[in-house]
């Protein structure tokens, strides 16, 4: 009796599945038009990324911390950098990075003016609300399952995946933002006969860049994040060397990877923060 | 004098439909019942008035009076839910979005209470928005929002950020944004209430100034009574959304037309709305200095006063008479110029309020001239009036 009954049985994912298949196959032109332009894109970022002399890079990180964030900053960082080039792990990472790059850049397309129809419409809001919400609880391997079934396997569904994964904070701070703009100041811009493209435009964008920005730099945290787990799909990357050293039990590789992953968080993170900080003080200055 | 805004029968009512009320407000229902039972509030209840060109309109009344409401409405930042709006005849309401807008950019400005200046544009950035929506230039609109902030002395603040000002500042960019625009009305939302009572004061004072080169038609909102009177051609006082009296500051006081409005002007500091116009009285005991002496006593005689004001031909001041030095004059065989004196009275223009007569009328034991710029007599304040006003 304390069992629960084996023959209550509701399959709900079997319809999830079937959907999934139907939209496969009936808008699979959709899906590959989609795949092959993020994908034209990434290997550009790609290229570029590699392109790119390693001393440039260094360099360009310590001018950077130099700037935005402090001067030890300024010497650890490179160092870091340097350390993860010498694990042999330079051009993974730079892998990563075009993934996160890439995720980050359909994140802010898609997710400002998301949030900005969330701060203006209620109806939107209350739609947009749950499903942010789902996005976020959900555990973030279970979004790999139609990412992979739609655009099979490799670069293009792990940026999908990070994408859906990273997208909710730019969304939801970009409403926020928008919705706490002084009333004072949206009144007075169209006092003066301002239309409503003005008013988004030279008041309440402008107002809320600072809050949009840090919501810019917690869904890049989260993109990085995602894309170690992304990797399960194929995409090369640091996250695939923590994956196989988790399968091989190589304590060794998957260290060295895996710190490769903390620093590169690390310097992303304090850089678009420092970035965002300097932005906030000439808002107010 | 014409018409520039009429206001005919507005009603505001907030709420999620505001049409299903009217009926009850109507009816007589009171605010706060109408509130309870139907979740609606009535902003602003029939209220009708006409603003003519160049005129200082105040309405004041307390906070939830509807004023603020009531503003809002004039440049449709609130929808009313019924009546109607002229300005300069045509009815604002019909207007579409593209007219309405037309309609804030080049007729109607407006300054706020918290100055709702754009934090992220520095001083001459804010002042330019108004021009920079319409299509202004850039360097024409430049120039014309560096005479505006000039007007309202800020010359010089060009490059600072609106957080770097103290709030006087702050509302003179406020002011200078909405002037730059060179609307025919502006709208003053109880501008001057956020600043500390010094530089209310001197922002009245530099209103009025202005007010006095631009001649706007001004639609100003207050809460203080004195702020009212001291700066209101005409005065209409609100309560619960209703408009109580409309009137000149003068008739406010001299007939209050409920017990509302009897209580309000108690507190009001009479000296600081009766200005020396409305206590003098025409000069008729005075002497024209051809008349001679003879005529000065008799003139002094038949009114039982003890001095006299002696004026030339063109109505000009030139001085006091005394009975005593009359008498004198007469014993010595002076003639009437020989004992016109001149130190002491004191003489004040029309303008000056009895306020700043009080220290004139306790020091003299004469009356106070009151005379025009070109010196002529206009008017004789007895000491008695200036002083039985302050009880």
């Amino acid at each position: 009796m304390s069992n629960f009954p084996e023959e209550w049985r509701f399959e709900l994912g079997i319809y999830v599945k079937k959907i999934v298949d139907w939209l496969t196959t009936n808008l699979g032109g959709i899906f590959e038009a989609v795949s092959s332009v993020i994908l034209w894109f990434m290997i550009y970022v790609e290229d570029f990324l590699l392109w790119l002399p390693w001393w440039l890079v260094i360099a360009a990180v310590f001018i950077l911390s130099w700037r935005y964030i402090s001067k030890l900053a300024a010497v650890l960082f490179p160092l870091l950098l340097f350390l993860i080039g010498t694990f042999g792990y330079w051009d993974l990472m730079m892998y990563t990075l075009a993934i996160i790059l890439t995720s980050v850049l359909i994140s802010i397309l898609l997710g400002i003016p998301v949030g900005i129809l969330m701060a203006y419409s209620r109806l939107t809001e209350s739609f947009m609300r749950p499903v942010l919400d789902f996005m976020q609880t959900m555990p973030s391997m279970v979004y790999l399952i139609p990412a992979m079934m739609l655009f099979g396997m490799g670069k293009v569904p792990a940026v999908f995946a990070t994408t859906v994964y990273a997208i909710p904070p730019v969304i939801r701070l970009t409403n926020l933002a928008i919705r706490q703009v002084s009333k004072e100041m949206v009144e007075a811009a169209a006092s003066f006969g301002s239309s409503p493209w003005q008013i988004l435009s030279k008041v309440q964008l402008p107002q809320a860049m600072p809050t949009i920005m840090a919501g810019i730099n917690q869904t890049t945290m989260m993109a990085l994040a995602m894309v170690v787990i992304a990797s399960m799909v194929g995409a090369k990357g640091l996250g695939m060397e923590v994956l196989i050293s988790l399968n091989r039990i190589d304590v060794a590789r998957g260290f060295e990877a895996g710190l490769g992953i903390v620093i590169l968080a690390i310097i992303i993170d304090r850089l678009s923060q420092g970035i965002a900080r300097r932005y906030k003080v000439n808002e107010e200055s | 004098m014409t018409v520039k805004l009429e206001v005919q029968n507005l009603t505001k009512i907030f709420g999620s439909k505001p049409e299903s009320v009217i009926d009850l407000v109507k009816q007589g229902v009171s605010k706060d019942e109408i509130l309870k039972k139907t979740g609606h509030t009535v902003g602003i209840y029939n209220a009708s008035f006409k603003v003519n060109e160049g005129e200082i309109f105040v309405i004041m009344g307390l906070s939830g009076s509807g004023k603020s409401t009531l503003i809002r409405c004039l440049n449709l930042l609130n929808k009313p839910t019924e009546g109607k709006i002229y300005i300069d005849g045509e009815n604002i309401l019909e207007y579409d979005s593209t007219k309405l807008r037309e309609l804030r950019q080049k007729k109607i400005a407006m300054v706020f209470q918290h100055f709702g200046l754009l934090s992220h544009r520095n001083v001459i950035e804010n002042v330019e928005y108004g021009l920079e929506v319409r299509g202004v230039p850039r360097e024409e609109r430049r120039e014309i929002a560096k005479q505006a902030l000039a007007s309202t002395g800020l010359s010089g603040w060009e490059e600072k950020m609106p957080g770097e000002l103290s709030g006087g500042m702050q509302q003179r960019v406020g002011l200078a944004r909405a002037l730059a625009n060179d609307p025919d009305i502006l709208l003053m939302d109880e501008p001057f209430s956020a600043l500390d009572p010094l530089i209310r004061r001197e922002m009245q004072f530099e209103l009025m100034e202005l007010q006095s080169r631009l001649k706007k038609t001004i639609i100003f909102i207050t809460h203080d009574i004195n702020e009212a009177f001291k700066i209101g051609d005409r005065v209409a006082v609100m309560k619960d959304g209703k408009i109580e009296q409309i009137g000149t500051p003068e008739e406010i006081l001299a007939s209050p037309e409920s017990e509302y409005i009897e209580n309000f002007i108690q507190d009001i500091d009479r000296s600081k709305v009766f200005q020396a116009k409305h206590v003098m009285y025409k000069p008729s005991a005075l002497v024209f200095s051809k008349e001679g002496l003879k005529a000065a006593i008799k003139e002094m005689k038949s009114n039982g006063i003890s001095s006299v004001f002696i004026v030339d031909n063109q109505r000009k001041l030139l001085g006091l008479a005394t009975i005593d030095d009359a008498v004198r004059a007469v014993k010595e065989n002076k003639s009437l110029n020989d004992i016109i004196r001149t130190d002491l009275y004191y003489t004040t223009d029309e303008e000056a309020y009895l306020q700043d007569l009080i220290p004139k009328a306790t020091d003299s034991k004469y009356p106070i001239a009151v005379v025009n710029e070109n010196n002529k007599l206009m008017g004789i304040i007895s000491r008695v009036a200036v002083l039985s006003a302050l009880v």
